[in-house]
């Protein structure tokens, strides 16, 4: 008897330990994640105080100099400073990729409710079209709409803005489906609430836990879309900094002047590490899973 | 089993109607006058007219939509009007090199995630796991078009390993020339398999057949290879087949950077000149890849699960 008492102690310590290890990693992931994000952030906030140099003035006789003090990132071929152009590229990349994540989260996640609610002729239109959308490669139609309305900033967002919602509508719906058979539901209708009421006050609220776990792996893939696209030539102009239009310029130069690619493109990934992480450690304190994608 | 795998194909024939639509509106939506933009301002009235014609816009749009559907039900996309050539054979040739780079990133993609995605759910929490989740977080924030540049400076111009562009003649000399950018574009989808692989595997370790078998005392490379990971493939299949659209959109970029005679290159290209013909019929090829390659994973979710064949 006391054996089996001991063994039952022992693993629900052992259980308890594991749980314990889990919120532990949950908590530095997302602190760290914070940290990161946060310091990144704040120097998109005061670029102008931080960066030592003016971020499109050129200067030639410093053209090609390597990472050394007085430039912590080395200079461009124009002799631009590497280091003040990854700070003031991080309001343009950080803006663009907050826009363009959480303006379709929001009337995504309205469609994806509404369509896991209502069901029938309403679900199955939202859903084909959902079906649709998401059956092209995101880059690619996205590079197709900006065929249409032209490359450049304004472009991105109109593009990004009428795609990316197909994501949080399918996410949102399929967590639908299995709220709406919930007592708490079915009492709203019972008590005779609006639909409107319950979709917004009631199931939303419960709906948005995923979204936002998810949303910050498709804020990092947003990031990586503008940067990958200024990389082709089809997003932000330069002279304007930005992370990926800087790694396209400095591709000419890799063999001689390494720094000029692979320092703005060391930017992206710790960013896109920071977001990670916030979205890993939410996801384990919220006891979602940190989807990378839908 | 057929009649699932019969049942898929139906479902497919919505979206696939559907993406003809999209790529169809998309070209039309192009605001002013398409051919104007296409040939340049300065371009003689004749020129504009003839190449109206060519294109069809004279014709009413339902018209117009059939003749695009009917064409692209025969392969025929219409006349390049930068290349003047036929697009269909424009983008026949650049095919290969775009789905030989797919299919090898993929299968770098697959061996890579497999034994670390195994890894990472056996020592869960302990040190492996936690370094495989970081690198694998990197691995998924590493814009691909700066991964491959690095590798290009280290493994092609520093040690001069691999070629540092072009596509090469032949078999071997295709996978000479594309191992750099199928690693490059393989390393994201890994990043996200290992993910999907380590919380379906987790799930699966958790339930009591795996538990009976280990009680039983099978061998821990057979509870593993046997009993787990047939189950937790199911997952990985479908996260697979949904992220090959993102393994398309990163080979996209990745054919510029490494200068690959791709469709992803001809999108890039054709954007560039405005060829709207090319970009209507990419647009409608690329959506037809990812109908075709979920269709791949239904079919393999049979393979995999005998469920699916029953039911």
């Amino acid at each position: 008897m006391a054996t089996r008492q001991e063994a039952l102690l022992s693993s629900a310590g052992r259980l308890r330990r594991k749980a314990r290890a889990d919120r532990r990693w949950a908590n530095t992931t997302l602190y760290v994640g914070c940290g990161i994000m946060g310091i990144v952030a704040l120097a998109a906030i005061f670029a102008p105080l931080i960066a030592p140099y003016d971020p499109t003035a050129q200067n030639l006789a410093e053209a090609f100099q390597p990472p050394s003090w007085s430039h912590f990132m080395g200079t461009d071929n124009l002799g631009r400073d590497v280091f003040s152009r990854v700070v003031y590229a991080a309001r343009i990349d950080l803006q663009i990729g907050f826009i363009t994540t959480y303006v379709p989260f929001l009337y995504g996640v309205v469609l994806g409710a509404v369509a896991g609610y209502f069901g029938g002729a309403v679900d199955t239109v939202i859903m084909r079209l959902v079906d649709v959308v998401i059956a092209f490669p995101f880059l690619v139609l996205v590079i197709a709409i900006l065929a249409v309305v032209g490359p450049g900033v304004t472009g991105i967002y109109i593009a990004v803005l009428a795609v990316a919602w197909s994501m949080y509508a399918r996410l949102t719906r399929a967590e639908m489906l299995v709220l709406r058979e919930q007592q708490f539901m079915l009492a709203g209708e019972a008590l005779g609430f609006s639909r409107r009421r319950i979709i917004f006050r009631h199931a939303i609220p419960n709906l948005l836990r995923p979204n936002v776990v998810f949303s910050m792996a498709d804020f990092v893939l947003n990031i990586l879309l503008v940067a990958s696209l200024s990389f082709l030539g089809l997003g932000v102009r330069p002279p304007q900094p930005e992370w990926g239009a800087m790694v396209a310029e400095g591709q000419n130069f890799l063999l001689n002047a390494w720094w000029i690619t692979a320092l703005p493109g060391a930017v992206i990934v710790v960013v896109g590490i920071g977001l990670s992480l916030i979205g890993d450690g939410l996801a384990e304190r919220m006891g979602e899973r940190f989807r990378l994608t839908v | 089993m057929l009649r699932f795998l019969g049942l898929r194909v139906v479902h497919a024939i919505p979206v696939v109607i559907g993406i003809t639509l999209v790529s169809f509106v998309l070209i039309h939506a192009v605001p002013g006058d398409p051919v104007r933009i296409m040939l340049g301002g300065k371009a003689p009235p004749e020129r504009i007219a003839e190449v109206e014609h060519e294109l069809g816009i004279d014709r009413p749009l339902p018209t117009q939509y059939a003749d695009f559907v009917g064409g692209a039900v025969h392969g025929d996309f219409g006349e390049s009007i930068i290349l003047r050539r036929p697009v269909s054979s424009v983008i026949g040739e650049r095919l290969g090199p775009s789905l030989f780079l797919l299919a090898y990133g993929a299968l770098i993609a697959i061996v890579l995630a497999l034994p670390l995605g195994i890894v990472s759910a056996l020592r869960r929490n302990r040190l492996p796991d936690h370094t495989i989740r970081i690198v694998t977080l990197m691995g998924f924030a590493m814009p691909p078009f700066w991964l491959g540049l690095l590798l290009i400076r280290k493994l092609s111009l520093d040690v001069g390993i691999f070629p540092v562009s072009g596509y090469g003649e032949g078999f071997f000399d295709h996978v000479v020339h594309l191992t750099l950018p199928a690693l490059t574009v393989g390393i994201f989808l890994a990043a996200m398999l290992i993910r999907s692989l380590r919380a379906s595997l987790t799930d699966v370790f958790a339930t009591e057949y795996v538990e009976a078998a280990r009680a039983r005392g099978t061998s821990e490379t057979r509870v593993v290879l046997k009993h787990s990971l047939r189950n937790a493939l199911i997952a990985t299949v479908t996260v697979l087949a949904v992220n090959l659209g993102w393994l398309i959109s990163s080979a996209v970029v990745i054919e510029k950077v490494f200068d690959i005679p791709g469709l992803g290159q001809l999108l890039v290209e054709s954007i560039y000149t405005r060829d709207f013909p090319t970009i209507q019929a990419l647009t409608f090829v690329f959506g037809l890849i990812v109908i075709a390659i979920n269709l791949l994973a239904d079919f393999s979710y049979a393979a995999i699960d005998p469920r699916v064949r029953i039911s």
